[in-house]
């Protein structure tokens, strides 16, 4: 009995904020909603008995795809009323396309059934003596170690990936460059002139301080190069 | 008592599950004009596949859909972050982010 009703509940929530996720004006919004989606299907995980995989949800989705999606909304600055055009447009095709699919999956619905072969072919029965996680880590760690371990090639390779499409070299910093500092030597920025005895500006003429040595693809302005520069490691 | 799935019904899990997919794909099509919002769309639809499968592993009383859901929640999380990537290179290239501006390569 309380179980459906949490089901019922849950469901509810659900379907209605994935309704508010196609169909906000407002991309932040969308990604509220998608948040409360996700919360509340981790609600029917938790009563379908797979509570681990509820916890991951929340972690992985709530805590770091939906704020990386509120991150991109905000930093994209677009124009939030041009973004609703062509609702009028698409929505005809988008629910005859809603509704043949749905057709089609509510007759797999209705008419399948469970094979009597299934029982037997069942590879990892869930063991009634543990808990959840513990049964999930027992077969995660063993059976699919090498999975386990390609998913986190993956996660890498998307890592990877995410910081070389969106690096750019921006002109115009001044990094620090190691490299640069280590190797340098006193004859790159000090120079001993002799003077005369007595000589004024005139006779020597005014003298400028060596440039400091600019990293490759920095712009080079001699504006910087101040003697201060020479002591400053 | 039946624990799970059992104590509600496979079958309301699976009309949830298809009512979520079928919102994902209606979502794809409505919104031309915001690629964020299809990307969502199609975690909705992820998660629709993976409430199915824990909706089975609970029914058969199987725990490799769990495994299954698992690793396709590692993908979805990558495909996010992939596709987030691209689409701020995008946005910097081109400064919208409507599919129908999408035509660069002529394809």
């Amino acid at each position: 009995m309380i179980p459906s009703v949490f089901f019922y509940l849950f469901s509810a929530v659900l379907l209605a904020s994935a309704t508010a996720v196609v169909t906000s004006r407002n991309a932040v919004h969308s990604v509220l909603f998608l948040i409360l989606a996700f919360l509340n299907a981790a609600g029917l995980f938790v009563l379908a008995g797979a509570e681990f995989l509820a916890m991951i949800l929340v972690i992985v989705y709530v805590g770091a795809v939906a704020v990386l999606f509120l991150f991109v909304v905000m930093m994209l600055d677009v124009d939030r009323v041009q973004s609703r055009e062509g609702f009028q447009r698409y929505a005809p095709v988008g629910g005859a396309v809603g509704v043949v699919l749905f057709g089609e999956l509510a007759a797999v619905l209705f008419g399948w059934q469970v094979s009597p072969g299934a029982d037997a072919l069942r590879q990892n029965p869930i063991p009634a003596d543990m808990f959840n996680t513990h049964a999930i880590g027992q077969v995660l760690y063993t059976d699919y170690v090498l999975l386990f371990q390609l998913a986190g090639l993956v996660l890498l390779v998307a890592m990877i990936g995410a910081i070389v499409l969106t690096h750019r070299v921006r002109l115009g910093t001044r990094r620090q460059n190691i490299t640069q500092q280590q190797t340098r030597e006193v004859a790159d920025t000090l120079e001993l002139l002799q003077v005369p005895l007595g000589a004024s500006m005139q006779q020597t003429g005014t003298y400028r301080p060596k440039p400091a040595l600019e990293p490759a693809g920095a712009p080079a302005d001699t504006h910087h190069a101040a003697p201060h520069d020479a002591g400053e490691h | 008592m039946p624990q799970g799935v059992l104590a509600i019904g496979l079958g309301h899990y699976l009309t949830v599950s298809a009512i979520l997919l079928v919102l994902g794909v209606f979502g794809i099509f409505i919104n031309r004009k915001n690629i964020i919002i299809i990307l969502m769309s199609v975690e909705l639809i992820l998660l629709a596949v993976n409430l199915n499968l824990v909706a089975f592993s609970s029914a058969l009383n199987d725990l490799t859909g769990q495994i299954f859901a698992m690793f396709i929640l590692t993908v979805a999380a990558a495909e996010a972050a992939i596709g987030l990537a691209i689409l701020v290179t995008y946005f910097r290239n081109r400064g919208s982010i409507e599919v129908e501006d999408v035509n660069l390569m002529k394809g």
